[in-house]
């Protein structure tokens, strides 16, 4: 009942699909991630925790929120594998693209390189992404550039540079999301950086309008998305769980790099069928 | 020379509306001035903030403008430097980062602010284009090739106020990946880029005094680097002379000698280059350079004792 308040604006038949869609998230999360777990047992390095905390907010950027004209950049580009899986769920890249992820001769690595289809930016080194966006938002007036940031990234002082200056030049076609997992490769950001938060605060004070939500929950996601008022740099805090939903994954440090092996495979299929 | 940078670009931006400049608080005058009035959308100062300089010109880039990047030396290459290699470099996009004040320009600011190894960085990275033009008549041809032809990153190393012109005697045209012939003598060859070219003329001068009549090459794109115009030299003189405002390392002097050992060049190479030494002394631009022995006096004796060496 609430989404369908945010979409009013929206024509009926607009509406119809925009629900359709988000009704149908819950499903299509669950494929991507199983995609995932696939590609996870040809290799060694899967960054699956950050990853499977990104699902949602991945999945809705592209399959709800953008437009025609719109672009996504994945600032926290260890998490390649889900952009990866959306571009082949949108038919951008093909199956044998998918499956050659990091193997010998492969089409695709870790971290996003541009000129591979779909992918408008080069990531990896976290700090990256929101300078790039910043200049592509001046030379784009009308398209609105989603990026996505990890919690972790936030520690990076050129994230702030690019915060500071984006909110003076007021960019309003800029949408970052913040996947806060509070997880980096070995700890807790809330231990090392407690003062980090709250997040939103930071960018409310860097003249940005910033929010808070579920960042697994498709429906909240885009509601904050969408009822953003559009008059500043928009800045969303998706509180995330590091490789939700599987149970042995979640919160562990362990899986921001690592594979899972066989047993662990079909523990974490099983565990996602049952959702 | 930068006011002939702003002037430049600033010409090239009236007809290209897709040119950019992102400065980094840096002191804006003259036809920098100019442009943020006539083009605010184009001209963005992103205050002290070097990494998002780089950043925005690379997604200035990435939607198919052309963008420079504009502040001290040592700001625009060393600050930013995973921002120059990742966001530029790595994408291969046209952006243009200006090193204002180059080399040992800003002679009382201290090592901090000294660009003494900037070229041995740039000339690193993979994609990256270096052009150090040798006077202000050299850099307009530098900026105009920049707004309309390059499709590299490209590393303008460029000096600051009051420079010279030396190249209007040349009976070549500045071309970009070219080393041009300034002035043609038979008895020696010096090779030079930037405005230190000065000391290349002064030696000259003195050289042809007793007798000695010396070419003065500008070897203003550093990468790439001409390396057929360079075998050519190595076949037309005995004794070739490099002067750079540049560490030893990295620089022309490397450049010339790794070509001469691959080309087994017969003759013999005298190089004048900054030490592999921090510059923490003050003065004038010339002062600095004396005491990493590139005085004029040093580099006259230290030729003519060079020449005797080897007759």
């Amino acid at each position: 009942m609430k989404c369908i308040l945010i979409l009013k604006e929206c024509s009926h038949t607009n509406l119809n699909k925009i629900m359709k869609k988000i009704n149908n998230a819950k499903l299509r999360c669950k494929i991507h991630r199983k995609e995932i777990l696939n590609l996870s047992q040809k290799v060694q390095a899967l960054h699956i925790g950050g990853s499977f905390s990104s699902v949602e907010i991945v999945d809705c950027i592209y399959n709800i929120c953008m437009k025609k004209k719109d672009k996504f950049i994945l600032s926290k580009g260890h998490a390649g594998i889900i952009q990866y899986v959306l571009l082949y769920y949108l038919k951008i890249i093909n199956r044998k693209e998918l499956d050659s992820y990091c193997q010998k001769g492969g089409y695709l690595g870790v971290h996003p390189d541009v000129g591979k289809k779909g992918i408008n930016a080069s990531t990896g080194s976290l700090g990256h992404g929101l300078g790039m966006v910043s200049g592509m938002a001046l030379a784009k007036k009308d398209s609105t550039y989603y990026v996505l940031l990890s919690d972790g990234e936030l520690h990076e002082g050129s994230v702030w540079e690019s915060a500071l200056i984006i909110g003076a030049l007021n960019l309003t076609n800029i949408v970052l999301i913040v996947d806060n997992n509070d997880l980096q490769s070995s700890t807790r950001a809330s231990d090392t950086h407690p003062n980090l938060y709250p997040i939103s605060k930071k960018f409310k004070e860097f003249g940005w309008e910033s929010s808070d939500c579920n960042g697994h929950s498709s429906e909240e996601i885009f509601k904050k998305i969408k009822s953003r008022k559009g008059k500043k740099p928009f800045a969303l805090i998706a509180k995330t769980i590091k490789g939700y939903p599987v149970s042995f994954m979640k919160n562990v440090a362990l899986w921001h790099y690592r594979s899972p092996n066989e047993n662990e495979y079909k523990q974490a299929i099983k565990e996602i069928n049952n959702l | 020379m930068r006011n002939i940078f702003a002037e430049t670009l600033y010409q090239n931006a009236i007809k290209n509306k897709n040119i950019y400049v992102v400065v980094a608080d840096i002191s804006i005058a003259g036809n920098m001035l100019n442009f943020q009035k006539k083009y605010p959308r184009r001209f963005i100062n992103v205050g002290v903030s070097e990494m998002t300089m780089i950043g925005m010109c690379a997604g200035l880039a990435l939607e198919g403008k052309r963008s420079f990047a504009y502040t001290i030396a040592n700001f625009t290459l060393y600050r930013p430097f995973e921002m120059v290699r990742n966001d530029l470099c790595y994408q291969n996009l046209p952006v243009t980062i200006v090193g204002m004040g180059s080399g040992t320009t800003y002679a009382t600011l201290g090592g901090t602010h000294i660009t003494m190894e900037d070229i041995s960085v740039a000339r690193s990275i993979p994609n990256m284009t270096i052009i150090a033009p040798s006077d202000p008549l050299e850099l307009k041809q530098a900026v105009d090739y920049c707004c309309n032809k390059s499709n590299s990153p490209t590393y303008l190393r460029i000096g600051k106020s009051g420079e010279k012109n030396y190249t209007q005697v040349s009976k070549e045209k500045w071309q970009f990946g070219k080393i041009r012939r300034i002035i043609e003598g038979k008895d020696i060859c010096f090779l030079t880029y930037g405005n230190i070219i000065r000391k290349s003329f002064t030696a000259a001068e003195s050289l042809m005094k007793v007798g000695i009549k010396s070419s003065i090459y500008s070897c203003s794109t550093l990468k790439p680097f001409d390396n057929e115009r360079l075998k050519k030299i190595f076949k037309k003189y005995k004794y070739i002379v490099i002067i750079e405002d540049h560490s030893i390392i990295g620089g022309l002097t490397e450049i010339v000698k790794v070509s001469a050992f691959e080309n087994k060049y017969s003759g013999n190479i005298q190089s004048f280059s900054l030490q592999d030494k921090f510059i923490n002394n003050y003065g004038s631009q010339d002062d600095l350079l004396d005491s990493h022995g590139l005085g004029d006096k040093k580099i006259i004796k230290s030729t003519v004792k060079f020449l005797k060496k080897y007759e």
